[in-house]
């Protein structure tokens, strides 16, 4: 516990310098466009006084080194611009969609960890017998499928020859909900939330089911569980309360960079099933050439992989001692 | 390097499932370079009945049409034939350029430790934190579609993870004696590197090309998929698109499924000759 302080430090730092060397790459690559880069901000159908105005306040009209500073302090003050398309500051037009994204990756994160660990630790009690070919047939199916596949034959299936989910959406049409909780908290929501979160985890959960499984086969050769076995305990009890117990922990540290990978994973899902979220919000965008939108949705989706990354962390270093803070 | 290859190829024959991913690799190879002479007709022909003239759409498979035709009349077979061409000429430039570049990070940093090894695992780390498919549309988005952009985005992604590893081989491979022995007898660095350490990571390296291909045809797929896949050209990626778009999977599900089957199918394979190369990446793995 003595360098706990500085170890938290250490990782904050090193956040911050891997958002800012992110929003550097960005303004490069920005810059990079062919022609004028002043087509970033601003658009053509603008009114030349508009246009003027929006060069300054971008500092457009300097030096390129001037102008990387202006974008940087811009940052710092959450100012990412004016959409293209909808005409009102970024940050604002993006703000909905941050949370939407979160609600997705979590349930589907919560949805894919405690079924993979269940199945892992069940299929590796059933060596050599056929429960474990169908099982580890239907995980590499599941994994090496892309998300986005398995989600249109999802909403094929699911929505439009058994009508039993809604194929699109978050909430049906007309609905407005009375305040925040209820924005998330009802029926609606959540007959929406079903398939994509199903979909994306299928994907999701065959991570902690192939690692548990994996290092479960491995613990079953130590000696204690030689010695659980000689005691004379049912083999339902050596798997599940000996085996199983000393495997979770390569499953929870690889559960801590999944959570940061769920958040930066689920574009495709959300152009399949128009879910609003940020990943969706950067193809439209990116289509529609609404550069502000397309660089704020990027630097706020990398951002909360890294806040998600650094929390990771820093419960895992809380919630085991014997990690050495170097 | 030679010794090690016949080593490769044994273990993969040995493996039934690795031999079994190895030869759909290969077949899948076979029609991507004849696809014009294996598909039936052109992957954009409209077709229509010779008698009556009428455009033959949303046709379910038939021995005619083996995977049935779209909503513009076209031959879904042939697509996917054509298909298979973007697929793995994208899977197989990333993946020799994931390998490459990689392998040359992991080999600098490990050798030269200290600053130049801070230096690159830090750039590790900032990769490790980019999500790839925002990262892609917005790379592919400005530079503009093409199998280059979508080599080259894959790979500013994904040599991080041969970087890594390899990188904490040649740490340790470093401090043997045949390094020291050959630093002593004069041997200039890139010498060392690339004569003494190089070829003891090899089988590394190429355990690598398999998994970046599974992964690298699943990315090209989803970015087509998303509306960023290389113009003009026919891939899974795109027919999915297509299929997707125009809302048919209601009236014809086949349009979906041999594209999407035919990417398991690869994918699936990829993972099957790498699960047979680790025991020669990693030999401590063995018991």
């Amino acid at each position: 516990m003595v360098n706990i302080r500085g170890y938290l430090f250490r990782r904050i730092f090193q956040t911050i310098i891997t958002i800012w060397v992110i929003a550097t790459m960005v303004f490069v690559l920005f810059r990079l466009l062919p022609g004028d880069p002043t087509t970033m901000v601003v658009d053509p159908t603008f009114p030349a006084e508009t246009r003027a105005a929006l060069l300054q306040s971008f500092g457009l009209d300097r030096p390129i080194g001037e102008q990387y500073l202006h974008y940087i302090g811009n940052l710092l003050r959450g100012d990412f611009g004016i959409s293209f398309f909808s005409r009102e500051p970024v940050l604002e037009h993006l703000g909905s969609r941050v949370g939407n994204t979160i609600v997705l990756a979590l349930a589907s994160f919560l949805f894919a960890y405690p079924i993979g660990i269940v199945c892992g630790a069940f299929l590796a009690t059933r060596r050599g017998r056929l429960s474990e070919s169908v099982g580890l047939s239907f995980t590499l199916f599941f994994r090496s499928a892309p998300q986005f596949w398995t989600g249109m034959l999802a909403v094929t299936i699911f929505s439009f020859y058994l009508g039993w989910f809604p194929h699109s959406g978050m909430r049906s049409v007309g609905y407005i909900a009375a305040n925040d909780f209820e924005k998330y908290f009802n029926i609606d929501f959540l007959h929406h939330l079903i398939l994509p979160v199903v979909v994306s985890g299928l994907y999701t959960m065959t991570l902690p089911l192939l690692l548990l499984r994996n290092t479960v086969l491995e613990t079953l050769n130590e000696d204690y569980i030689e010695m659980a076995r000689a005691k004379g305990l049912p083999e339902r009890q050596v798997i599940y309360r000996h085996a199983v117990r000393n495997s979770i922990l390569p499953v929870v540290t690889a559960a801590a960079v999944n959570i940061g990978m769920a958040l930066g994973g689920m574009t495709v899902i959300e152009v399949v099933f128009s879910w609003p979220g940020l990943g969706r919000e950067i193809v439209q965008a990116v289509t529609r050439q609404d550069f502000p939108v397309a660089q704020g949705a990027f630097l706020l989706l990398a951002v909360m992989v890294l806040l998600m990354n650094l929390l990771a962390d820093l419960a895992y270093a809380y919630l085991d001692p014997r990690i050495s803070y170097h | 390097m030679f010794s090690n290859m016949n080593l490769i190829f044994r273990a993969i024959l040995a493996d039934k499932m690795a031999l079994f991913g190895l030869v759909v690799i290969v077949l899948f190879a076979v029609v991507a370079l004849f696809a014009p002479q294996i598909a039936p007709y052109d992957p954009d022909e409209i077709i229509t009945d010779a008698e009556t003239d009428v455009a033959l759409k949303y046709e379910p498979p038939s021995t005619r049409f083996l995977f049935g035709t779209n909503n513009l009349a076209r031959d879904i077979f042939s697509q996917v034939v054509y298909g298979s061409r973007v697929a793995l000429l994208v899977g197989f430039l990333s993946a020799l350029s994931v390998a490459l570049i990689g392998a040359n990070v992991g080999l600098i940093a490990g050798y030269f430790g200290g600053r130049v090894d801070d230096f690159l695992m830090r750039l590790v780390d900032i990769s490790y934190s980019i999500p790839f498919e925002p990262f892609a549309i917005l790379l592919v988005g400005l530079l503009g579609p093409s199998v280059f952009n979508l080599v080259l985005v894959m790979t500013l992604i994904m040599w991080r993870s041969p970087a890594r590893v390899i990188r904490a081989l040649v740490l340790s491979l470093s401090q043997r004696p045949f390094v020291k022995a050959a630093r002593v007898a004069g041997a200039s660095d890139a010498r060392i590197l690339y004569q003494h350490i190089a070829p003891n990571i090899f089988p590394v390296i190429l355990m690598y090309v398999p998994i970046t291909i599974g992964w690298a045809i699943i990315a090209e797929a989803s970015i087509s998929f998303l509306g960023f896949g290389p113009p003009q050209a026919m891939s899974w990626g795109i027919i999915l698109q297509t299929a997707f778009a125009s809302g048919a999977m209601r009236q014809a599900w086949w349009w979906m499924m041999a594209p999407g089957l035919s990417i398991v199918l690869v994918v699936i394979s990829s993972y099957f000759i790498t699960r047979a190369l680790e025991p020669i990446a990693n030999p401590n793995l063995v018991e």
